[in-house]
């Protein structure tokens, strides 16, 4: 975007600013109706709410404003009162929740700064963009308090794409993710996927950026100084996304198609410049505070900067930037396109603030000023059309009490379906469950994603539980996940849960790092309703447990709710993101097997719990029971073990236990090992006492398989001993063959062609991508 | 003398990073600076390396802006008075753009992105990235591109065989040069093409992302050294 042809655009567009002048006087004079709070998703009781924060009717403008910021998606109005149940302080806690991201400390002045965001609805319109604009707005995040974007993570689920829908979506977001991700050069290394019935028509698009930032350098957003300038900056401003803060407060009534003005439109290449102006803007002394525009834009990003200071402002519209002719001041306002930022800096840096930026091409306006006395005057040719007070739109947003109640019959011990009669064959049903949309290789995902840009990638996606990434100039290194289980948490909100932040403390501990905090993005259906407004509460509850046991306080995160079309309903989904630290990069290890002639053992204890796993659904086509359960002192002896082993460099490998139990673990050590090897695992603690596809498939969670030296046996049993965890050698690593018992003997090339068919080093193969749909 | 290097930042550039760490760290004694797109005079570095990214959002065909911009004719400059240009996946776009190597770069025959590791195979003529590599020696590394499929007429592929510009190629991790390990469907699995003097290269893979152990297994490192041995002129 060049300056010449903004200004073309705004010399264009103020010859129209006379006909909306006069068009707007007609509209101040309009009567505000019940009918118009209802299409503005106000309540009757929050319209007498605003009637009496004012102290008269509101201007359209002013209901405008009052309905983004009093939407969920803005204030969080059902969910504030319980998140405030999650532990958000530690020692190591720079920024907790409230920011742009939270910032945790990583010791020698430097910060990891990280957030997870959701991007659903607008990816089920347009799965291309809406995935696309969902990575630039979380990068947006991070960039904003001043740290450098250094990984991308993110949770998809979808429909199994048998289905047309889900496999378009399926696509298209992958396409989305990759077509920003990799532009914008930031790499995109790791994160899950997933696949069930309950996400056809709701497809989970959560992504997690993660950045660094020398720790004394953070920036705020904040609006400090009365008198100091108010500047947009990065890209004009269009009529996209108008209220899509609130589009994604609501269910969505079919396919999505009337909805395509609210998703926003991304450019990577914008995003980019942006990226690196903003981060040299934050390193100079001028600077006040900066905010994203993301929902509900220059609404949300005034308003919240502004009650952080306890100041107002003032903003004058028709000085905005626009790309479209003809906009309206409440249009301004609400617009969600894409690459904007609000800055405040000190009165006199102006034009050093507008080189910065006009040497990048980008826009740099100045469209207002900070203001004493707590309200935000909106002005539209020196007429004012609306002037608020910024407490009351920021923190006075209501508090919605939901009526909660778990679904009719749930009982949280029920028991799973009996298993199958006769069981079936161990090695064919681990073939079908390796092929499987949920368990077979997502290279053909991640492969589509730079995942190795900047160079600073350590572990990469598929050779690890958790993506590593080095620390220029240091020692250390950082890892990060992203994880969920939808089907666990939906059989028992709490205590799935409890289990998710379990496994991805134990993704973490796996790599050798510790667990240092979490950020939290929770994607639920229609709060509205008791038992989904239950599984919220409960869900929230198993979070703040978890959190609390594996100490890893909350310091961001997302609430998405409305994720339900017509009859169908997402399962519950709390997605928990976690970053770690390595003490030292280079003793990480992945879950690949490394030398012939290693010992493997199992950490941990086998329950042969089936329910809600992923061969309950195989052979019972839905799960049952009231999942694995959680033990969270099992779950932080085994992550302290895993990160102890790593200072003393004991393990080759570690690989943790989740879906599709242990023996699907075994499987991926071997098929994560880059020379086909194998193992000979000729004992299995609890084998002879639980049913051996109990044994092997059961998904609870405290588990993990390591491979390692024979030699450090000793000294690995003595520190689980110490811990409190059980130790159990299975067998030996070999070359090429998987031999478990007596029940499974295979290549590992066999179980590599049904889990990776791949048509040449660079052709992945998905079933459902038969036509090449990218682009 | 130590050897001076630039490393061009076009807008939309995003591989400047650690290419001018993988340049300073393995040549311990090379100054190696960014240089903006704007600059029009080159005369004072002895190489320059073109990095990759999407360089003006490659919107129109890859690296065809940036061909324009201020610093494309103060490189076509430099590279005709013998200065070392190399230019990485965005880079080797730009080179082509230039008119400095040819053939083209056309989406990849899966039509997908890939990002993976590859294995590569130097041969041809000495060259400012290969002069230092072991002919029949496999390097391991990292791609990352959508348009990295190497194209041009049956004659002048033909030319650049028989002349030895073909300096790289993609083979699999016996040295097997096969379509199956072809990332993108490059014509006669090419990933790495010279000019005649073999001072310009344009090479898809990325050496600076495997340029020590902690991210690989250091293979890129040589492609570095060879940059500096040819501009040393100890090159045979």
């Amino acid at each position: 975007m060049t300056t010449t042809a903004t200004n073309s655009c705004e010399a264009r567009s103020k010859r129209f600013d006379s006909a909306i002048v006069n068009r707007l006087r007609s509209l101040a004079e309009v009567e505000i109706s019940p009918e118009m709070v209802r299409a503005h998703g106000l309540d009757e009781g929050e319209f007498r709410d605003i009637v009496a924060i004012l102290g008269r009717q509101p201007t359209l403008v002013e209901l405008s404003i009052f309905s983004v910021m009093w939407s969920e998606h803005c204030c969080y109005k059902s969910s504030r009162a319980l998140l405030r149940n999650l532990p958000t302080t530690g020692p190591r806690i720079l920024q907790g929740p409230g920011e742009n991201a939270g910032a945790v400390d990583l010791g020698d002045n430097l910060a990891v700064v990280f957030k997870v965001e959701s991007h659903n609805h607008p990816s089920f319109v347009m799965p291309y963009h809406g995935a696309a604009t969902g990575v630039g707005g979380i990068l947006r995040d991070i960039f904003t308090l001043g740290a450098r974007p250094i990984a991308v993570l993110d949770a998809l689920r979808f429909g199994p794409t048998a289905d047309e829908i889900s496999r378009t979506t399926f696509l298209g977001v992958v396409d989305g993710i990759a077509g920003y991700g990799n532009c914008i050069g930031v790499p995109t290394v790791g994160g899950e996927l997933h696949f069930d019935p309950s996400f056809a028509r709701n497809p989970i698009i959560n992504v997690m950026a993660v950045g660094v930032i020398e720790a004394d350098a953070l920036v705020f957003g904040r609006a400090d100084g009365p008198g100091n300038p108010v500047f947009i900056l990065g890209a004009t401003t269009g009529r996209d996304g108008i209220h899509g803060a609130t589009f994604a407060s609501d269910v969505m009534a079919g396919d999505g198609g009337e909805s395509r003005p609210q998703v926003q439109i991304g450019d990577p290449f914008v995003g980019k410049e942006m990226m690196e102006a903003v981060l040299e803007l934050t390193r100079t002394d001028y600077l006040v505070g900066i905010q994203d525009m993301g929902a509900a834009g220059l609404t949300c990003s005034s308003v919240e900067m502004s009650a952080r200071s306890g100041t107002g402002m003032v903003l004058e519209l028709e000085r905005v930037p626009v790309r479209e002719e003809g906009m309206m001041p409440h249009e301004i306002m609400l617009s969600e396109s894409q690459e904007r930022m609000l800055a405040v800096v000190e009165a006199g840096s102006e034009d050093r603030l507008r080189e910065l930026f006009a040497g990048r091409g980008l826009v740099c306006e100045q469209v207002g000023e900070v203001r004493d006395g707590g309200r935000l005057e909106v002005r539209w040719h020196g007429r004012t059309v609306a002037d608020l007070p910024v407490g009351p739109l920021a923190d006075g947003a209501p508090i919605v009490a939901r009526a909660s109640a778990p679904p009719a019959g749930w009982r949280g011990d029920a028991e799973p379906g009996p298993l199958p009669e006769p069981m079936p064959g161990v090695e064919e049903t681990l073939l079908r469950l390796l092929a499987s949309e949920s368990l077979r290789s997502r290279a053909y995902v991640f492969s589509q994603y730079d995942h190795t840009v900047r160079g600073s990638t350590v572990l990469r996606p598929g050779a690890a539980d958790a993506a590593v990434l080095r620390l220029a100039g240091r020692e250390d290194a950082i890892a990060a996940t992203l994880d969920g289980n939808s089907r666990h948490v939906a059989l028992h909100p709490r205590a799935g849960a409890a289990g998710t932040v379990a496994e991805a403390a134990r993704n973490l501990a796996c790599v050798g790092a510790r667990p240092l905090a979490v950020t939290d993005g929770l994607n639920f259906a229609d709060p509205g309703r008791p038992e989904v407004f239950w599984q919220f509460a409960e869900s929230v509850t198993g979070l703040a447990e978890g959190c609390r046991a594996l100490g890893t306080p909350v310091v961001s995160g997302n609430v998405s709710f409305y994720n339900e079309t017509g009859e169908l309903r997402v399962d519950p989904t709390p997605t928990v993101g976690m970053v770690g630290q390595l003490e030292r990069a280079d003793e990480v290890r992945g879950m690949g097997l490394r030398t012939a002639g290693d010992a493997v053992a199992l950490l941990g204890t086998n329950r042969g719990r089936v329910s809600g796993s992923e061969y309950q659904l195989l052979v019972d086509g839905r799960p049952s029971g009231s999942g694995p359960g959680v033990d969270l002192e099992a779950e932080r002896a085994l992550i302290e073990l895993l990160v102890r082993t790593a200072g003393e460099r004991l393990l080759r490998s570690a690989h943790d236990v989740s879906q599709g139990g242990l023996l699907v673990a075994l499987a991926e050590c071997c098929l994560a090992s880059g020379d086909d090897l194998g193992v000979e695992v000729d004992e299995v603690p609890g084998h002879g006492e639980l049913r051996a596809d109990a044994l092997l498939f059961g998904e609870e969670g405290a588990r993990a398989v390591v491979s390692h030296d024979p030699q450090v046996g000793g000294r690995l049993r003595e520190l689980a001993t110490e811990l409190g965890v059980p130790f159990h050698p299975l067998g030996r690593v070999v070359p090429g063959r998987f031999r478990v018992l007596d029940l499974v003997d295979l290549s590992i090339q066999e179980m590599r062609d049904v889990w990776c068919p791949r048509a040449g080093v660079a052709d992945f193969l998905w079933p459902a991508d038969d036509g090449r749909a990218g682009g | 003398m130590s050897l001076s290097v630039g490393v061009v930042r076009f807008p939309g550039t995003n591989c400047e990073t650690e290419t001018v760490r993988a340049l300073g760290s393995t040549l311990a004694d090379a100054r190696v600076e960014l240089l903006d797109h704007r600059r029009g005079d080159l005369a004072d570095l002895d190489a320059v390396v073109l990095p990759g990214g999407f360089s003006y959002g490659d919107y129109l065909r890859a690296g065809a802006i940036a061909a324009r911009a201020p610093i494309g004719a103060a490189v076509r400059r430099f590279a005709a008075a013998g200065g070392v240009v190399v230019g990485i996946c965005n880079g080797f776009q730009q080179l082509q753009e230039l008119g400095l190597l040819p053939g083209a770069l056309i989406r990849n025959r899966t039509l997908r992105f890939f990002c993976g590791d590859v294995h590569l195979r130097p041969e041809g003529r000495p060259s400012a990235v290969t002069c230092e590599l072991d002919r029949g020696a496999v390097y391991r590394i990292p791609v990352a591109h959508g348009e990295g499929c190497f194209w041009a007429e049956d004659e002048d592929l033909k030319r650049l065989e028989d002349r030895g510009q073909i300096v790289l190629r993609y083979c699999d991790a016996q040295g097997v040069v096969d379509d199956g390990a072809n990332p993108n469907g490059s014509l006669g699995q090419v990933a790495g093409v010279a000019n005649e003097g073999g001072n310009v290269v344009g090479m898809m893979p990325h050496p600076e992302r495997n340029a020590d152990r902690l991210t690989g297994n250091g293979d890129g490192r040589v492609f570095f050294r060879s940059l500096a041995a040819f501009c040393a002129g100890g090159a045979r």
